[in-house]
Parts: structure tokens; sequence; C-alpha cells
């Protein structure tokens, strides 16, 4: 039989039970749905936290209180455990480092913000002139805050773009004066819409001078400083000048932790991309499993036609046309089970898409790929042994069935 | 072979030579003899009824004249080639172009229509599919089944099931076609028409062989086998005048 009439043959034969041919499909098609959703899902995860560390620009070193593993025993370490809080003299202290072209110390904190009737609950950023351009964040109107000491209070602020539709709706924001818990504040600035980075949405942020934050959360400590280093090359030096001062203020001790956006993403990457893998190992099972029924539903459809095979066999079909003929149902079945599969799950990615706009639910190329392969391959492998049962069938005994 | 000695040979090799031929099978745990030393001759172009009661051998002597099976012992030279010792896949070659099949129980292919059906044998042999149409609408023009091309065997009547199970036992110019009770499962009338067919295929040289139940059938070939427990009972094989003669003692084998 030529190869063009061996799958014409296969295609009538599953045509021929539609109902048995379409749960198989459906079977095989949840196997593949199942790796590309889940893969699209973790890798989506990934890649929004990759994203989210990479917008902070590569130049950038995050400082941050507290040190979680022991870089061996000095002196420090036995006058205290508690790490001592990051200040904004640490801040000052770390400009003199020659490798550091600017920083911006963080101060965070939640609180009310009032302008006329309207009350909101929001997040407030204390910090200073800087931040915008160590954060690569554009202004959509007024200016930025004002380039000052670090100590000095000032009463201004800016804010995000939602808040200002919030609170001032169609009015010109710049110029009022608004309340941030009992501190009455002037709006010089409001940010452009640059959504979701690093945990804030700058759209919904108050951002003030960071003395200002301190004084209204009635502290002098730092919730991280964001430091912005001579250049990619300048960064593992610059971390070493910096461990230095820190070192220096800290009677010996480095009880800071220094993170680079390399080092973030590295590790994230490694996390999640391990966890898309382990979930699409767990999809590939149901993949197994759709194998298993493929060689079921090819040893009843044996049974089924044990008179035709007998016919064939009759009729001058070798063992070998049989066979293939038996082996190509299998992989049709197999193949078309996977297309549906691999509709169905790009459906539901783009469904995840839809409904989580900011996770980038796109099935990695390699999980596509894999999942498609692997159902034409369990496909094939377990409809061998129904299509050598089926060839090696005695065609008396066959013919004599019916 | 010499060429000079070909001519000769030729008019001398005999369509169908089963020698020495035993098949037994093992039902519980005893043997049972379908055919034993079974030796018989068969020239091309003959009718032959192969009559008998159940379990006397005649379906399994057409399922080894049809290379379905093969003998425990002896030999069986089909146009003058020892087919016994052929591979399954060589078997397989011989059944297709020399051998077409008719059963009492048609085996059609349910989900294919009377011409797919009818083009099977063409299309296992890989004949290219613009000589396959032609040779089949050929065919359902012979068969007058024209009109049920497109039908299902379901559709179909009786006779014109069996008549699509001719027309693709035919499809490929057999040498041989064997008929197992062809008529077995149609009313009288449509088992004449049946019948007929046949003898009208074997009236234009092919060799006819069926196995019947049915005297008034196998009373209309030339010539009759009774089978009985295996063995060949009698043979009313008087063709070239060798009448009374025993078909085994009839020529030299080979």
């Amino acid at each position: 039989m030529s190869p063009a009439d061996t799958l014409r043959f296969a295609g009538r034969a599953a045509f021929a039970y539609p109902l048995r041919t379409a749960l198989m499909v459906l079977a095989m098609a949840i196997g593949v749905a199942a790796v590309v959703v889940l893969t699209a899902l973790g890798d989506g995860a990934r890649r929004y936290v990759v994203g989210e560390f990479a917008s902070l620009g590569a130049n950038l070193v995050i400082v941050l209180p507290g040190r979680n593993e022991t870089g061996g025993v000095n002196a420090g370490s036995f006058i205290t455990n508690t790490p001592r809080d990051l200040t904004l003299a640490d801040a000052s202290a770390l400009l003199r480092a020659p490798l550091v072209s600017r920083l911006a110390p963080l101060s965070a904190g939640n609180s009310e913000i009032a302008v006329g009737g309207r009350l909101r609950e929001t997040m407030v950023l204390g910090t200073t002139a800087d931040y915008l351009a160590v954060r690569h964040l554009a202004l959509a109107e007024g200016r930025f805050l004002p380039r000052e000491s670090f100590g000095h209070a000032g009463a201004e602020a800016v804010i995000g773009g939602t808040l200002k539709r919030e609170l001032f709706g169609n009015e010109a924001a710049v110029g009022r004066m608004i309340r941030v818990g009992d501190t009455r504040l002037r709006v010089v600035g409001v940010m452009a819409a640059s959504g979701q980075g690093l945990g804030f949405n700058t759209d919904e942020l108050v951002i003030v001078p960071v003395a200002t934050a301190q004084a209204m959360f009635n502290t002098n400590t730092l919730f991280r400083i964001m430091v912005e280093v001579r250049g990619r090359d300048a960064l593992v030096p610059a971390q070493r000048q910096m461990e230095d001062i820190l070192r220096s203020r800290r009677e010996g001790e480095l009880d800071v932790t220094l993170i680079t956006q390399d080092a973030v993403l590295g590790t994230f990457d490694r996390i999640l991309g391990a966890l898309t893998l382990a979930v699409a190992g767990i999809a590939a099972i149901s993949l197994a499993v759709a194998g298993i029924l493929v060689m079921n539903v090819m040893l009843v459809a044996v049974t089924q036609r044990t008179g035709e095979i007998g016919l064939l066999k009759a009729l001058g079909a070798t063992g070998g046309d049989i066979r293939r003929a038996f082996l190509v149902e299998a992989a049709l079945l197999s193949l078309a089970g996977a297309l549906a599969g691999y509709g169905l799950g790009q459906l539901g990615a783009w469904a995840i898409r839809l409904a989580y706009p900011v996770l980038p639910a796109w099935p990695p190329d390699w999980a596509v790929t894999a999942s498609l392969g692997t159902a034409l391959l369990t496909g094939l492998l377990f409809g061998v042994l129904p299509a050598r049962r089926a060839a090696r069938l005695d065609p008396v005994q066959a013919l004599a069935k019916r | 072979m010499a060429p000079t000695a070909q001519a000769a040979q030729i008019a001398q090799i005999a369509q169908i030579e089963l020698a020495g031929i035993d098949r037994s099978f093992t039902v519980g745990d005893s043997r049972v003899h379908a055919l034993s030393a079974l030796s018989l001759t068969i020239e091309a172009g003959e009718y032959v009824a192969i009559m008998g009661p159940s379990g006397s051998g005649k379906s399994t002597l057409l399922n080894l004249l049809g290379l379905l099976d093969r003998p425990d012992a002896g030999h069986y030279r089909l146009e003058g080639r020892d087919v016994t010792t052929l591979s399954a896949d060589e078997q397989a070659a011989v059944r297709r172009s020399r051998i077409g099949f008719v059963f009492q129980s048609f085996h059609l292919v349910p989900r294919l229509s009377a011409a797919e059906n009818i083009a099977l044998p063409l299309t296992l042999a890989g004949i290219p599919p613009a000589e396959r149409e032609q040779r089949v609408t050929r065919a359902l023009r012979d068969f007058g089944l024209e009109e049920r091309a497109r039908h299902r065997p379901d559709e179909l009547s009786g006779g014109q099931r069996q008549r699509v199970a001719i027309a693709r036992a035919t499809i490929m110019q057999p040498a041989l076609l064997l008929a197992d009770e062809p008529t077995g499962n149609l009313d009288r009338h449509t088992g004449d028409e049946v019948t007929q067919l046949l003898e009208a295929l074997n009236a234009a040289g092919t060799t006819l062989i069926v196995v019947t139940h049915d005297p008034a059938m196998g009373s209309r070939a030339r010539r009759q086998l009774m089978m009985e427990d295996g063995l060949l009972k009698s043979d009313s094989g008087q063709r070239t005048g060798l009448a009374g003669e025993p078909q085994t003692a009839s020529r030299p084998a080979g």
C-alpha cells in the first residue's frame, strides 16, 4: 500500500468510530493543554519577576538592612545579634565611594491622603531628588522633589497618576495642597504612568522628601538605599567599596545586604525556571495516561476489526501493510489530540493573560515542542503493540470471527 | 528450464498440485486431522465443487488453496511453483495477484463504499489512483453496480453485497477464484444469480473452486470432490479422459 493510501485508509478508520475518536482526542488534548497552560503560567511568572528586576537597571545595587548569611566570626559578632538600622548618615557616607554615581535612600509606609473631603489610604515613599534618575522614571507634569540635603524635611509631594485622577479628577493637581497623615504638603509634580515596579506601583504612590517621611512615621531608619554605580564593570568593585564604608561605620560587622540586579535576576530565573519545569513534569503525567489510553483504544480496535484484518490479509495485505495502517491510525489520533490540545492550551494561556494582564503568560517554545513531541511519541509507542498484534493475526481465525 | 522444453513443460504444469498434504489441529488435548495425505490436481479453467459434511476438512482445504493456511506436511504447487515454502509476505503477494476470495458473509469493509471495497485489492497492490478508478468503474459496470457505487455495504441488498465481493475478488484478474459457500446467506433466486455470475467468470477462463453444502449448486460444477474426515472420498474429475482413475495416480509429480 502506498503511504498516501495507508494514510487515507487509517483516516477513514479513525472517522468510522467518531465517539471513540473524539474521546481519545480529548484525553490527549487535555494532556497537551495542561502542559501548555501550566508552563505558560510558570514561565509567565518567571518573566514577570525577571521583568520587574530588569526594569531596575543594570547598574543598580540595593542596600538593605540585616544579613542572613554569616561571613565568619569577627569582633562585631560577639557584641550584638540584632542588625543595626540603615540611616541617612549611611546613605551620605556611601555617596563618598568613588564608584558610586548617585543614590536614593528610601523610607516607606502607609498613610492616609486627603484632599478636600476625599480620603484615601495610600503608600508614602520618602526619597530624594535622585530617585527619578536612579529608577529611570518620568514625570507627567510639574517637577520632582528639589535637590536639597537629606535631612531637610520639605513640605512637597509628587503623586502618581492614579492618585491624581482619583483625588483631583480633571483639575490641575500641581500647586494644590494635600494632607498626608498630619502633614500638609504641596503637590509639585505628577508621575508619568509606569505601572508596577519592584513592589511599588508608582501610579498610586505619594513621593515626599525622605526626612519628611521619617518624621511622618516617627523613625530614623531607612527601608532601602538604591545606589547607582558608574557603569556595569564597576558593579563588583563598587560593591566592595560600599561594603568597606558600611563595615567601618558598624564596628567591623557588615550587617547589611547588598544585592545587584544580576544576582536577583539569576536567582529568580533559576527558581521559577525549576518551578515551571516541575509543573510541566506533573502535566506530562497526563500525557502518559493519554498514551495508555491510545493503546487501549487501539487494542479494542484490533479486536473490533478482526474480521476486516482477516479480509485484508486474504486480499493480499502483508503484515507490514496492516501494522502500518494501525500505527498510522494511532499516530493520527495522537496528532489530532496534540493539535487540539495545543489550541486549547493557547486559548487557556490567552484567558490567563486576559484575566491577569501583568502576567506575560505565553507558553515557552520548548514546552510546546516537548508536549507535542511527547504526545506523538507516546501515541506511536503505545500504538506499536496493538499494530503488531493486528499484523500477527492468523487470517483463517480472523476471517472466521465475525 | 531450456527454452525448447518450455512450451511442452507449461502444457504439462497443472494449475494446482497438492501432494501428500497433512493438516491437523489441536482441540483440547486431542489432535484432529482436518486433512490427511491429500493429493489433488486441478487444471487451469476447471470448475470444481468441494462438498462434504461439516468438519470434513473442505474449508481447511480451501484455506490451504488460498494460502491462508499452511500444511503440516506435503507440498502445494501453484502454477508450478512450490508455495508452501514461501514467506508470509511472499504468500501475500501471491494472494494479491493470483487468487480471489468470495466469502459466505461477504466480508465487506463496513465504512467503505461499494467502489472503495472493490478498489481495496488495487490499493493493496499499490496501483496508482487513476488506473484504480478506471478499473473500478469498469468492474462496477460489468457487475451492474453503477448505481450503487457510493453506497455503503449496509445500504446494499445481500445480492448486491455479494456482487461487490465478487467484483473485488476479480478486480486483480486472478487465475484462481475461491468461493466459500457464496450463496449461503442468499435466497434461492439471488443465489442463482450469483452462481451464474461465478460460472460466467469461469467460462471466461478463471479457475473456480466452490465449497458448498448445497447439492444443487455442487451438481452444477463440472467436477465434484466429496470430502469426509479429512479424506477425499470421491472425485468426479474426468477431464481429458481420465475417467475412474484416482487423481493421485493420474500424473507424475512435478
